[in-house]
């Protein structure tokens, strides 16, 4: 029996797609923990970034967090807050710990996105809103925030691809999700397993990456499309 | 936390970070030889840009885990594995600097090198390289710093220098080793973030804001 087609036999054994262990399940254990610290780190994050970008302070704490958070090994993180925060044991009390990780792993970069994005907005855009006579409030909401957007939309999308690649990872410490395929199966050595879990949880990084594409430009007014060929002198994202 | 344990395992620390360090400067070893040759033929000519990037960017979509996982049962449990993955990993990043390093070299240098004689090899290296080279060198920290955190996972492969440590820690439920895996790791990324960042500044003295970042 060769290796695709024990990885074929494998999706196609009724078994693995039924109860805890079936892939549905799993599917929706890593969707909802991935859009929840998504989600999170967002509601943290965004508020944070904006409101320092828009007040011009902190940019150097704001621009050397994202350098922080990505020098942080994502599996030290995973097992020091399951440490920290979870009961040890079975898989599904892995929960809150992997989702503190996930949140305090995506935040720092999610901060510097949207300072980065709020600085960015043209000073003369700035100037000319004042001049019209617009308050500090009317200048973050009618100008800042709307050219600000597909930065940190950007920023948020990678973030999203981030957290599904870490939230991989949780399966390590006591979680479940679609890692977990891939963790049993180097246990089990069934390296069909293996490959199934890595088709699927590549499928969902996938997925999600262009799935927030579609909504940021469907959310983007036409005006402020970025041009096709962005140079970005760093990439935003570390996966996992 | 069990000092003793850590007294007792001394060398098997050092051990362990030496792996570590010896997985993350191979990956990064490789990784730039081969994105120089291709960040150089994106720059050249246009059309490869974009497939190139893409491909790259594709591959850095796939979760770390992922990757290894489509490795093992091709390539097993071993170095080779853990190496072909984390070069992967660091070809985008560096990639991506590269071109956009060569493409920051200002059209008014590259012409008035061009006036002063140089033939298109000599622009390169003695021109456009060294005016690239800070956000070259930047790239090439993110990619390091980031190996760092990807040679932990390859722990779960039988590889993963501290990593290693920290998988032992989960699986037999013991903390030390874990604490010591993790702090391990994460010092040991965050002193070639600062390294890097250093040198960075050293090379390159003239640029002192992209330096910075």
């Amino acid at each position: 029996m060769s290796l695709p087609g024990d990885v074929v036999t494998w999706f196609t054994t009724g078994d693995h797609w039924r109860g805890d262990f079936g892939v549905p399940h799993r599917l929706y254990e890593h969707a909802v923990m991935s859009t929840a610290a998504v989600v999170a780190a967002v509601l943290i994050a965004l508020p944070v970034g904006i409101w320092l970008g828009h007040r011009g302070r902190g940019g150097a704490v704001a621009i050397n967090l994202a350098n922080v958070g990505r020098a942080l090994p994502s599996l030290a993180i995973l097992a020091l807050f399951q440490q920290a925060f979870g009961l040890r044991g079975w898989p599904g009390f892995g929960a809150r710990p992997a989702f503190v990780a996930l949140v305090a792993l995506a935040v720092p970069p999610l901060v510097t996105n949207a300072y980065v994005a709020m600085r960015g907005v043209d000073r003369d855009v700035v100037e000319a809103a004042r001049g019209m006579g617009m308050t500090g409030t009317e200048l973050l909401w009618r100008v800042e925030l709307p050219i600000a957007l597909p930065l940190v939309l950007a920023g948020v999308r990678t973030a999203a691809v981030q957290v599904v690649a870490t939230a991989t990872l949780a399966a390590v410490t006591a979680w479940g999700g679609l890692g977990r395929y891939i963790y049993d199966g180097f246990g089990q050595r069934d390296n069909a397993q293996i490959l199934a879990g890595a088709i699927l949880v590549g499928l969902l990084a996938l997925t999600t990456e262009l799935g927030l594409g579609a909504l940021q430009r469907a959310v983007v007014s036409d005006g402020l499309r970025p041009q096709q060929r962005r140079r970005s002198t760093e990439p935003v994202v570390v996966t996992a | 936390m069990r000092w003793d344990w850590v007294s007792d395992h001394g060398s098997d620390i050092l051990a362990a970070t030496r792996q570590h360090v010896e997985l993350t400067a191979i990956a990064v070893g490789i990784g730039l030889a081969i994105s120089l040759p291709l960040g150089l033929m994106a720059h050249r000519w246009r059309r490869s840009e974009g497939p190139i990037l893409g491909f790259t960017g594709a591959l850095f979509t796939i979760p770390s885990l992922a990757l290894f996982a489509l490795l093992v049962p091709f390539t097993g449990l071993s170095r080779t594995t853990a190496e072909i993955g984390l070069v992967t990993f660091t070809l985008l990043i560096l990639v991506r600097n590269i071109v956009a390093g060569l493409d920051g070299v200002p059209d008014e240098v590259r012409e008035a090198a061009h006036g002063m004689g140089f033939r298109p090899l000599g622009q390169l290296v003695r021109v456009e390289l060294p005016l690239a080279l800070p956000v070259i060198v930047a790239g090439i920290r993110i990619a390091t710093v980031t190996t760092i955190g990807l040679v932990t996972v390859t722990g779960l492969i039988g590889q993963g220098g501290l990593g290693s440590l920290i998988i032992e820690g989960i699986n037999r439920d013991f903390r030390t080793p874990l604490v010591v895996g993790s702090a391990g790791s994460i010092l040991l990324a965050v002193l070639a973030d600062v390294g890097l960042a250093a040198t960075a500044r050293l090379l390159a003295p003239w640029s002192r804001r992209e330096a910075g970042q």
